[in-house]
């Protein structure tokens, strides 16, 4: 395409931005951005900081708001290692191996993407409350998981798991082969390829997967309060207070909290941007 | 590979690389390592994605197809309907003129912080749907800064369909871009270059080489951002105000009916939103088989 010859006075009339349209459209884009997203949650923070430091950490720190926290963050963080696992193998499967149903099994995999996460959230208590298709089995085990922390497990691995497989495929999918044919031929057996060779060429997807998944789960509200039962201090998560704190009309409780979960997802964030950036040296 | 090599030697098209991949014993597992982790898998997908699926529609239709329609009768489902298609047929066109237009500064031009503009797009993913609804409360409740100009000029913005609409546009607000601009990063700028250079007006040279470039992708960016739009519950829960037949939604109204327990209303519901998402995966996945090439090989999801 870049073949076509301009006739020679158009190319001297042509300046080195040729392209039209830079000025609106960088223009409107700021403005959108700004409006929609920036100058609203820059009012979180000028909210917060209005409770001070001392405010700020009372509500932190109170033992309702100190459990969610650490409940969303420590739930988010078991699913995100669930699909780390998982993830992994099922992205590894569908790499190298063929199997029937493996296109049908692939267009599924974005369905937690899809399906809205309020229809998620009652689809999943219904299979884990008691009387439910798996609820039934896990009952006489002995093992609760509607209304209890399992449960919110469960639907943070649900919600998470796509991220893990659609980072780790297309990196997998790059590995080249040569080398394992070389470890191979060096006298590596096969577990040693796979750990020595293929599992650090994959890891820093593997890890950018766990840290979208984690990310997603920690400020997930719809799949969870179906199946989570809210019970405070227990199984009560921090969006899902920032929600009550709002009904209770404790603006400055619900800012703090959303604060402090802005703060941490910024940061995770920014790990999940270095990551990419040292996939992308690696690579 | 020397036999590979002497029965095609010309027609690397023909080059039988994955069998041949298959059968090499020292790069591949045995048999029952690959059929354990076939199996994992399967099963992993089929408890954790397909199964829940399922229980939506066993569920909407555990008490007969009677049941199931005469859930949609009811007036406050059909505004909840009505509110849901509103609010993604305002935020999706405004997201898609905006993804346009990032798209059209980030790949078509160079300038300085061009990368942390892209991270900032991203954004919203990275904020719980909860925050997102209380940023537009913090700003148009009744403490809010704006709140008293607005309900002084009677605009009423949270707790009503304003409110409903930005929260759903905040939600949504990545998809088309980040779909776009991997996209036209990858095809550069020689097409409306040599456009241009022919005569084409900017508009034209839009209209004509670089939307038809583009349009599958920009497709799957909407249907997208259409199934986030009219499923998203936490952000839209916390600007609603739950005022039935006013300003409920769809995901909201699944919430009012199950915490009734009116459980096939609430499903039946819930099968309308899981058929959009089917019909999105469907698409999507067509749409990834037949132009792949034509989609950006560069994406997360």
């Amino acid at each position: 395409m870049s073949s076509i010859a301009a006739p020679a006075d158009a190319a001297r009339r042509a300046p080195k931005r040729a392209i039209p349209g830079f000025g609106p459209t960088l223009g409107f884009t700021v403005f959108y951005l700004s409006v929609l997203v920036l100058i609203p949650l820059a009012g979180v923070f000028f909210r917060a900081s209005g409770l001070g430091l001392e405010g700020l950490w009372n509500v932190l720190t109170g033992p309702r708001v100190l459990n969610a926290l650490s409940l969303s963050f420590g739930a988010a963080f078991i699913a995100a290692l669930i699909n780390a696992v998982f993830g992994g193998v099922v992205a590894w499967v569908f790499v190298r191996y063929e199997f029937p149903g493996k296109r049908l099994l692939d267009a599924v995999i974005d369905l937690p993407f899809a399906l809205p996460t309020a229809v998620a959230g009652i689809a999943l208590t219904a299979l884990y409350a008691p009387n439910g298709w798996i609820g039934e089995l896990l009952t006489p085990l002995g093992i609760k998981v509607a209304y209890t922390r399992l449960g919110i497990i469960v639907a943070l691995t649900f919600i998470g798991l796509p991220f893990v497989v659609r980072t780790v495929e297309p990196v997998l999918r790059e590995v080249e082969r040569d080398l394992e044919e070389a470890a191979a031929t060096l006298g590596a057996m096969r577990w040693h390829t796979i750990t020595r060779v293929i599992l650090p060429a994959v890891l820093p997807a593997l890890v950018t997967g766990f840290a979208l998944s984690f990310a997603r789960g920690v400020g997930e509200y719809g799949s969870v309060i179906f199946i989570a039962g809210n019970f405070p201090n227990v199984t009560e998560i921090a969006p899902l207070l920032i929600t009550i704190k709002l009904d209770e009309y404790d603006y400055r409780g619900a800012t703090a909290i959303a604060a402090a979960m802005l703060v941490i997802s910024f940061v995770l964030l920014l790990v999940i941007n270095l990551l990419q950036a040292w996939a992308r040296r690696r690579a | 590979m020397t036999d590979i090599s002497a029965t095609a030697p010309l027609d690397p098209a023909r080059l039988p690389f994955e069998p041949l991949m298959q059968r090499n014993a020292v790069i591949s597992e045995a048999p029952w390592v690959r059929r354990t982790l076939i199996g994992v898998a399967i099963l992993f997908l089929a408890g954790f994605l397909l199964l829940p699926l399922l229980s939506v529609f066993a569920a909407a239709l555990g008490k007969g197809l009677g049941a199931y329609f005469a859930s949609f009768n009811s007036a406050d489902t059909q505004s909840a309907i009505r509110l849901t298609l509103i609010a993604a047929g305002i935020a999706v066109p405004a997201n898609l003129v905006f993804g346009l237009c990032a798209a059209w500064a980030i790949t078509k031009f160079e300038f300085r912080g061009k990368q942390f503009l892209i991270t900032l797009i991203d954004l919203p993913f990275s904020v719980s749907p909860v925050v997102a609804g209380l940023i537009y409360i913090l700003i148009f409740g009744a403490q809010g800064w704006a709140g008293p100009w607005f309900s002084a000029h009677d605009i009423k913005v949270v707790f009503a369909v304003p409110g409903i609409v930005l929260a759903t546009i905040f939600v949504t607000f990545p998809f088309i871009a980040r779909e776009l601009i991997p996209l036209m990063q990858e095809l550069g700028t020689d097409d409306e270059q040599a456009a241009l250079s022919l005569g084409a007006s900017g508009w034209q040279t839009f209209w004509h080489v670089t939307l038809p470039n583009v349009k599958w992708g920009l497709l799957y960016g909407v249907l997208l951002c259409n199934a986030r739009a009219m499923g998203e519950f936490g952000a839209v829960s916390v600007v609603s105000g739950h005022i039935r037949g006013l300003t409920n939604t769809m995901p909201l109204h699944i919430e009012i009916l199950y915490n009734d327990y009116q459980f096939v209303p609430a499903f039946a519901v819930a099968s309308l939103l899981a058929l959009l998402a089917l019909v999105t995966l469907a698409a999507k996945s067509v749409l990834e088989w037949r132009f792949a090439d034509q989609l950006a090989a560069t994406r997360r999801h």
